[in-house]
């Protein structure tokens, strides 16, 4: 069984301006009259609702069709009609409860969206974002396949997003790998194993915090020397790089040492009791940043990791997020290859339920309201094109609505906030300062390795 | 003797529906479909476009034989059912063959009944039920000048729309005041009763067949109006009746079809049933009744079949909610729910169109029209949801599929 691409509609960015349906009109039915539209925007008072066929799994349109004029398409999931076996009998509408496949007055018999073939005219047409044409299955059919490299049941906290970045990125990256996971969550849930067994299934090792990046250029200057072709990779939390590893970290990224450094921000030293590292954001509550009487949670700002590293020169350097693993896997592979010719740092933002203190299941909610609030920013940099958004911050959701989905940041201040909230308009004013050349730092940056 | 974990009987579609779900959760016990008909699944439904050549018998086949591999099915075909021993758990084919199952579903159908006219059984009839009869029919329409069709339901509609398309002068009795009296008013009906008569098809409606007699290459149909047709096809379409022949004496329970419960179970241990051949209750009334429809049976089937693999994602049958749609010499007519199980809080009818709307205490019991559209799926999830509709009730009333529409993508998408 395949995985299938999907229209996704968010009313909120929606203001009823119908492009959707004249475009659908007029791509198939030749006119702008929207009553042709297969998909329908309806007004609700202030909010729209929709009504489109949703290529369900199960479709019941199929199977109340007597003619054998709707099926399923194995390779891309459309719900097809046919038209030369159609014999107007209507019933297709009466097992749709979406209103999904209408009689056509014009058309003289029953209509349905097609998904345009994979490129939907409504999609294009929406210049708000409220439809998006979702493409994540690929990632599931591409490597749905491949092996999971890590063993089954690891401890990591239930709703661990470090897991399935774990899971996802060595997947990928695949079994020529000699992994190094220093102190943090990543060996804490047994990657490095128990009792004499490992829990991935390519050699692994342990470093101390300090050094992971040093003994990964050992190791992968050995294998070289040997004439044999492995990918070096760290999996490495915020603390260990940002902190004490920090040090190991630069120098390597500055030698152009052939290795992938994949940090797993959680924003602290989770796995031993949530304290703060230097990611941890202002205002944050932790252990070593409490809330009481005199605290209010952390009083620095993060240190911008990405950055940093970036302003190292590296081959590749880039942010990436779980909500958006069409973006994280694009980013994996120009990593992996940037690996093969100089230092690759993939900085990968990490919800954490425990230390976070929110609902488990929310995990990667939490991972897209980071990025929609501009609180992460998406983009990639490399020597040579500069950096570049790989995902637009204009019209991004409230912070707030980040902020109140976590329990570490409940008891801000209004001044707090407003301290977050400036920061990350620096931060986003910064970004795109950058990604448009007009940064003294970019232009500095794009100078290459002088 | 062949042993299967899952028998189906019968392969329209109750039969595959049942099938599908089976395999959704179960996907390698053994599974063997019988079916009485010499053919690969189709749905009665379709034949009066098989009378009328719009579909071609080759082409109305539902599922081939690659798709029985695919979900490794035994697929048996010509060959009934013809008694059950329901304590054994095995059953008996018209071919002699015997098959013993672990789990059975009863998915036969229905088939015509004849009404007690005299001379009746005597005469040449078609009737219209399995694709033999549909390819028979077709044969006969380029011969046909006069045809009567015996009965104004669904089927006699459909039959009569065709045999007047292909040139034939056509007469329908029936015996209520007006056609499709199960789905639609005097009102409503009258629209349709318009539409045939604009084309020459002569009704007689509230009209009784009071005895039929062999004339000539043709048949002579007296009406107790002492009216006398004559006709070179006669029709019999007075209604069906579940298929439960071959269930003498088997134990198993049954009233005008099988009973069975919400999920669809009979009385008899290991044994369910599904379809027009199953007697299930009703969503307005909890006593059982017949609701031989096709989206029903598309429904029974999956709970039955998910009941029987064990899924326990099943949820009990809701009741039936009589339905359909009816095309029309080119016109729409859709009828959800039932006339009479509220108080009409909108109707208006013209030559052309016409729409009704039922509510009891805010909620939605039924919505008919002709030519105006709303989304039949969308207000069948209404009236199953009881949503109650009492803060958009103006809404709904002034433009029931948009205010629908609405409710659905805020309540279930
Ligand atoms: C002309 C016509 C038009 C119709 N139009 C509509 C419509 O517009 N809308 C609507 O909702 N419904 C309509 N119907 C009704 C609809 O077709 C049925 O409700 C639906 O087909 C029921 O499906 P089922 O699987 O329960 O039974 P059926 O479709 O009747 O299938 C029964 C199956 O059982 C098999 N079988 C029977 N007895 C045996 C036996 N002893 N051994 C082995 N196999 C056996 C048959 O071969 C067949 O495969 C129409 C019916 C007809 C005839
Ligand atoms: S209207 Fe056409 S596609 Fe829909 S159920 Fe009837 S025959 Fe099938
Ligand atoms: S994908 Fe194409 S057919 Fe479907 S609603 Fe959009 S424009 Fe219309």
């Amino acid at each position: 069984m395949s995985a299938y691409n999907t229209i996704a509609f968010k009313p909120e960015h929606c203001d009823g301006c119908n492009a959707c349906m004249t475009a659908c009109a007029t791509a198939k039915a030749g006119s702008a009259d929207i009553i042709n539209s297969r998909i329908q925007i309806v007004a609700d008072g202030d909010s729209f609702e929709l009504a489109m066929c949703r290529q369900c799994g199960d479709p019941k349109c199929v199977a109340n069709c007597p003619a054998a004029a709707l099926s399923k398409d194995d390779a891309d999931g459309v719900i097809e009609w046919d038209g030369s076996k159609c014999v107007n009998c209507l019933l297709c509408t009466v097992g749709c409860a979406f209103g999904g496949i209408v009689y056509n007055a014009a058309a003289g018999h029953v209509v349905k969206c097609d998904s345009c073939g994979g490129d939907p005219a409504c999609v294009k047409a929406c210049e708000r974002g409220a439809l998006t044409y979702l493409t994540t299955a690929n990632i599931y059919n591409e490597v749905g396949d491949l092996e999971d490299l890590f063993v089954p049941g690891l401890a990591g906290c239930q709703g661990c997003n470090t897991e399935l970045i774990m899971r996802h990125t060595m997947r990928r990256i695949g079994p020529d790998t000699v992994l190094a996971t220093p102190p943090g969550c990543i060996p804490g849930m047994g990657s490095v194993g128990y009792n004499g067994l490992t829990g991935t299934k390519v050699p692994v090792f342990h470093p101390l915090l300090t050094n992971t990046a040093s003994m990964l250029t050992g190791v992968k200057r050995h294998y070289k020397r040997q004439g044999r072709e492995v990918n070096a990779v760290a999996l490495a939390g915020d603390g260990g790089a940002s902190d004490v590893g920090f040090q190991s970290l630069s120098g390597a990224a500055e030698r152009g040492e052939q290795i992938l450094f994949i940090c797993v921000d959680n924003e602290g030293y989770m796995n031993t009791g949530m304290q703060r590292s230097s990611c941890t954001p202002f205002g944050a509550w932790t252990s070593t940043t409490p809330v009481g009487e005199r605290g209010a949670g952390k009083t620095q700002d993060a240190k911008n990791m990405p950055l940093l590293m970036m302003m190292h020169n590296c081959e590749y350097v880039a942010t990436a997020s779980t909500a958006f693993m069409e973006d994280l896997y694009d980013k994996l592979d120009k990593a992996i290859a940037a690996s093969k010719r100089g230092f690759a740092y993939l900085h990968i933002y990490s919800p954490c339920t425990t230390g976070w203190r929110f609902p488990s299941q929310e995990n990667i909610e939490v991972a897209r309201k980071a990025v929609e609030a501009n609180f992460v920013m998406l983009w990639e940099f490399n020597p040579r094109d500069g950096l570049k958004l790989t995902r637009d911050v204009d019209n991004a959701l409230s912070i707030d609505e980040y902020l109140m989905a976590l329990g570490k940041y409940r008891h801000l201040s209004g001044d707090q906030v407003a301290h977050i909230q400036a920061t990350v308009e620096k931060n986003v004013g910064f970004i795109k300062g950058l990604a448009e050349g007009r940064h003294p730092a970019m232009a500095q940056a794009m100078s290459g390795r002088a | 003797m062949t042993q299967t974990e899952y028998l189906i009987v019968g392969a329209s579609h109750a039969a595959l529906s049942a099938l599908q779900a089976i395999r959704m959760q179960d996907a390698e016990g053994s599974i063997t479909m019988v079916t009485r008909d010499d053919a690969l699944p189709y749905s009665p439904t379709v034949l009066p476009y098989v009378v009328s050549g719009r579909s071609a018998p080759e082409r109305v086949a539902l599922k081939d034989g690659a798709w029985f591999e695919q979900h490794k099915v035994g697929f048996i075909r010509g060959a009934a059912v013809t008694a059950l021993d329901a304590a054994a758990k095995r059953a008996k084919l018209s071919s002699g063959e015997e098959i013993a199952y672990g789990k059975l579903l009863l998915a036969t159908g229905a088939a015509p009944i004849l009404p007690p006219v005299p001379g009746l059984k005597d005469v040449k009839f078609h009737v219209l039920r399995s694709l033999d009869d549909a390819v028979k029919l077709n044969k006969a329409l380029p011969n046909t000048k006069q045809a009567v069709v015996l009965g104004a339901g669904l089927v006699g509609m459909h039959a009569a729309e065709n045999l007047a398309k292909a040139g034939a002068a056509v007469t329908v009795v029936e015996m209520q005041p007006r056609v499709l009296a199960g789905y639609f008013d005097a009102e409503a009906s009258s629209i349709i009763e318009a539409a045939f008569a604009a084309k020459g098809v002569k009704l007689m409606l509230g009209a009784k067949v009071s005895r039929c007699e062999t004339a000539g290459q043709g048949v002579r149909v007296a009406t107790d109006g002492d009216a006398a047709l004559d006709a070179d096809l006669l029709l019999v379409a007075a209604g069906v009746a579940p298929v439960t022949d071959f269930l003498a004496g088997s134990g198993v329970a049954i009233d005008r079809g099988v009973l069975v419960d919400d999920t669809m179970r009979s009385s008899a241990d290991g044994i369910w049933a599904a379809g027009d051949v199953a007697q299930a209750k009703g969503f307005y009334d909890e006593a059982k009744t017949l609701n031989g429809i096709l989206p029903s049976a598309v429904e029974q089937g999956r709970i039955a079949g998910m009941a029987m693999a064990g899924d326990p994602a099943v949820k009990p049958w809701p009741g039936g909610v009589p339905l359909n749609t009816y095309t029309f010499f080119g016109q729409q007519a859709v009828s959800v729910g039932s006339q009479d199980a509220g108080e009409v809080v909108r109707k208006e009818a013209d030559a052309k169109h016409y729409l009704k709307i039922v509510m009891q205490d805010n909620r939605l019991t039924g919505i008919f029209g002709i030519n105006v559209p709303f989304d039949p799926g969308v207000m069948w999830e209404l009236i199953l949801r009881r949503i109650d509709l009492a803060p958009v009730r103006e809404a709904f009333i002034a433009d029931p599929q948009k205010t629908a529409r609405s409710i659905m993508s805020k309540t279930w998408r």
